[in-house]
């Protein structure tokens, strides 16, 4: 076997440049991680060393950086690194078997790097294609609609080592798929516009529009949007910061991805509506690892609205400077949790801070921060363009304004949808295209709630379904306990380790389900799920850990007979097959008589 | 301290300083909290989750909340005790803690507040993590197999040595653990002193001195002599 050279010493010149770029700045340690390892491959010891004298970090705190994303690699990662999306909508089209081909062809097992290191294949996180699944990363790029065909030319292209840059275009692009269109996604407004009402309220009427709006977030927690920015503004500081969370790492959205593609002028508007509100000069994007093909794009939208005079020094001749930076994440749900965000924009784990203090008045920097979603930050350029009222007409009395819904699964037209709140799950279904006769819809996805088929007519609105915007689809012929399932190994692999209950608790309910997956399952486990439930809900430092345990909740409620078919029987039954267990010892022995068999031992 | 800087802790009325959490307040008044990743000398971390309470109905970490005027702090009740039975088993079964064989026996703070709590097996599957141990270091030896991540070793290196001999990193359960701040990831590559606030700082057994192992014997150590919640009132 070849051994990785050490890529450090290969180009001495690399990693100098990077830190250059980023001005020695300990606070930009993701993008020069990322950075570096898009030019070296990964992150060797001596790479890690060199960044953190450059940053001027301990050591170790930036290999504890580097150690706490998936998408970092502290192990010499292979030319090829090709990850499978693994939400449940990706394996409902059929994602594992499609890797397990994969995997045979190029002669190797899952999560191993092939002998010759050459490739690695493995699973990730849900990578916000489930319109257009089963979706690949490689080498951190994304691919859509994988089927056999293009697994076997995978492995043809890998094994000849023909660069990522030659492959079919196709497989490289991601569509839209806007199916409805509401008053956000037909917003007709021009760059600038909603900028130039919101100089002519000025800061404070800002504010009070868009709380006469009644605009909430739309990144689940569903706080009043007016207010964060009055408590922000008042909040003292040196500086004030505004934050786009485009974390989006709920397995099932992909709404953000869109506004981003195609509405990318509208978010940094809004963006740049709140830094006014606020009183910030400074903007920062933290999006996903996963949308890192975005950046190109992007970046000259930033440069058209610099060259426009809506952003950079003295917008629109005004009193006013502000700009934008775009960071990514590199793989960790738990970044989308405001705090855990703002962690890794300072250049360290996403680990969610103790709050109290919140973000408003303590958050990047320590510098009172408004951290919103992309999406409300792309409704509040409505509000500035046509005031507080028009905006609170359109919804429901307790949720203004429109949603995007994330639809994927059993459908026949997955994509983008925009209702006015209040919409009832069964007008969506319909608009969705449903042949087969449904048997549930998750919304908001793991960390939301699961309804079951007499629950159609409920309604998207805080009042009663809120949501980040994913809405998955399962029809009757669908496992339930399958989908929990994914559910329970997600909050497992994304828990961040930091609180007892959530670190240690996920992993014990995932290992639960996976023994009732085996059929080695009694209602003894059930009743231990629910006590880590209980344990969990309460006793977890962040969001995270006290939803993980929601699908587990609602599916064992709404789909019992999932999980009964599974019981073996009504007794404890241990985790293994201990019967098994003994045939070695039975080999060694030479015995196969009764009474070398556990079921007749006393 | 004005008259109504005053919470219930189980009933009893408890005067607090402003800006002390409620842990902090407990402690002044010689009342027990279970609790593991706390320390008087450092920033409360938060992370064990041993020191969850009922605070007006609702769940919280006594040790970073702060304490406030009327308060009703439920602690010792057998809801809470029952749930610290639980954390402190997932915390058995997540590393490989060998009491009897353990230097730190009799002065462990997780095998005394598991005594404390009547926990009485682990409960769970035990995880089996492969851990290291490092001897590299001439006065030190550390077993990860015992770490509880409480980060007290993180604290005392960073803010009382000035060193970050340990840092904190990963992500997960199999994923998160203490990086030494050396290239090798060994002790002895670092700067780390026997003398270090941090070489004494853990409250299981993974930092340990060499050559002092047993110069007190088991059965005369701290929790041996008293239990957990009686020593912790005294202080
Ligand atoms: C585990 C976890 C993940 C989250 N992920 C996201 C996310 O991907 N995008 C997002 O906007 N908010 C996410 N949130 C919510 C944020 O913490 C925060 O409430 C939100 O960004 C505030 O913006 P808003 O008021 O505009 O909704 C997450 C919260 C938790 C607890
Ligand atoms: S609940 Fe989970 S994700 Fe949140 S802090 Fe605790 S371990 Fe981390
Ligand atoms: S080594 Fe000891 S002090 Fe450090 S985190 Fe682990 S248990 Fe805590
Ligand atoms: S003592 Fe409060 S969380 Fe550990």
């Amino acid at each position: 076997m070849k051994t990785a050279p050490s890529p450090a010493l290969n180009d001495p010149g690399i990693v100098p440049a990077i830190l250059a770029r980023h001005g020695h700045d300990a606070t930009r340690l993701m993008q020069i991680l990322r950075e570096t390892q898009e030019s070296l491959g990964w992150l060797a010891p001596e790479t890690l060393t060199a960044i953190a004298s450059g940053v001027g970090w301990p050591r170790a705190k930036v290999e504890g950086t580097a150690a706490f994303y998936s998408f970092f690699h502290l192990r010499p990662r292979g030319k090829y690194c090709v990850l499978w999306s693994d939400n449940i909508t990706d394996r409902m089209l059929g994602n594992r078997e499609l890797m397990q081909a994969l995997c045979e062809k190029l002669w190797l097992e899952p999560g191993r790097l092939s002998e010759d290191g050459l490739v690695s294949v493995n699973t990730t996180s849900c990578t916000g294609m489930c319109d257009q699944g089963p979706a690949v990363l490689v080498n951190y790029r994304a691919v859509t609609r994988m089927d056999m065909a293009r697994v076997e030319q995978m492995a043809e292209l890998i094994r000849n080592q023909v660069p990522l840059d030659e492959w079919p275009a196709e497989w490289f692009q991601v569509t839209d798929n806007i199916r409805r269109k509401d008053a956000l996604l037909d917003h007709g407004l021009v760059p600038g516009e909603a900028l130039a009402a919101a100089m002519a309220l000025g800061p404070q009427g800002l504010i009070d529009e868009v709380k006469a709006a009644g605009l909430r977030g739309r990144g689940g927690a569903g706080f009043s949007t007016g207010m964060k920015w009055a408590l922000c503004r008042d909040a003292a500081g040196e500086a004030h910061y505004v934050v786009c969370n485009a974390d989006e790492g709920e397995p099932g959205t992909f709404k953000d991805r869109v506004l981003l593609t195609s509405y990318a002028d509208l978010v940094f508007e809004g963006m740049t509506l709140a830094g006014y509100a606020i009183g910030a000069k400074r903007g920062l994007m933290y999006l996903r690892g996963e949308y890192r093909y975005m950046l190109d794009a992007l970046e000259s939208v930033l440069a058209r609205r610099r060259a426009e005079r809506l952003l950079g020094a003295r917008i629109l001749d005004k009193d006013f400077d502000f700009d934008i930076e775009i960071h990514f994440g590199a793989g960790a749900y738990v970044c989308g949790e405001e705090s855990a965000l703002i962690e890794s924009l300072e250049g360290k784990p996403g680990r969610p801070r103790i709050r109290p203090p919140f973000p408003v008045t303590h958050g990047y920097l320590d510098q009172p921060t408004a951290v919103n979603n992309v999406e409300t930050l792309a409704a509040a350029c409505l509000v500035a363009r046509h005031g507080g009222t028009w905006y609170a007409g359109l919804g429901t009395g307790k949720s203004a304004g429109t949603k995007l819904l994330s639809v994927s699964g059993d459908v026949e037209r997955p994509g983008i949808y925009e209702y006015p709140f209040g919409v009832t799950v069964a007008q969506v279904l319909q608009d969705a295209g449903v042949t087969n006769c449904i048997q549930a819809v998750q919304i908001s996805g793991p960390s939301g709630v699961c309804i079951g088929q007499d629950e159609l007519e409920r309604r998207i609105a805080f009042e009663d379904l809120p949501t980040a915007g994913a809405f998955m689809v399962f029809d009757c012929t669908r496992d339930m306990f399958e989908v929990a399932r994914n559910f329970a190994h997600f909050f497992a692999h994304e828990s961040c380790g930091f609180c007892t209950p959530c670190r240690v608790g996920t992993q014990i309910v995932a290992q639960l389900m996976d023994k009732l997956e085996t059929n080695h399952g009694s209602p003894y486990d059930i009743d231990e799920m629910f006590k880590m439930h209980r344990l969990m809900q309460g006793a977890s430092h962040c969001g995270l850990g006290n939803s993980a345990c929601n699908p587990l909740f609602d599916t064992l409620n709404k789909f019992r007979p999932a999980y009964e078919r599974r019981l073996k029987s009504l007794d404890y039954e241990p985790a293994f097959d201990l019967d098994a267990a003994l045939s070695q010892a039975r080999q060694m022995t030479g015995r196969d008589d009764a009474g070398a068999h556990l079921d007749n031992m006393e | 301290m004005s008259e109504q800087n005053i919470f219930l802790l189980d009933g009893e009325e408890i005067a607090f300083a402003p800006g002390q959490t409620i842990m902090q307040a407990a402690q002044s008044a010689h009342k027990y909290i279970p609790h593991l990743c706390w320390h008087p000398e450092f920033k409360p971390h938060g992370s064990c989750k041993l020191c969850t309470v009922k605070i007006n109905g609702r769940f919280g970490s006594s040790c970073t909340v702060e304490a406030a005027a009327g308060q009703n702090v439920e602690n010792r009740t057998a809801e809470l005790d029952d749930k610290r039975r639980t954390l402190l088993q997932l915390l058995f079964v997540e590393g490989n803690h060998f009491c009897p064989s353990c230097e730190k026996s009799g002065d462990c703070l997780l095998q005394a507040t598991a005594y404390e709590m009547g926990m009485m097996t682990p409960h769970f599957d035990h995880f089996y993590p492969d851990r290291p141990v490092d001897a590299s270091h001439p006065d030190v030896m550390l077993d990860f197999n015992r770490c509880i991540l409480c980060s007290l070793c993180v604290q005392a290196s960073e803010l009382a040595d000035k060193k970050n001999v340990f840092v904190m990193g990963g992500r997960g359960m199999r994923g998160r653990k203490i990086i030494l701040n050396s290239e090798s990831g060994k002790l002895g590559d670092t700067d780390f002193s026997v003398d270090d606030r941090a070489a004494s700082i853990c409250p299981v057994g993974v930092i340990l001195k060499k050559r002092v192992g047993f110069v007190v014997p088991y059965g005369e150590r701290t929790y041996d002599k008293a239990p957990v919640s009686a020593v912790e009132a005294a202080k």
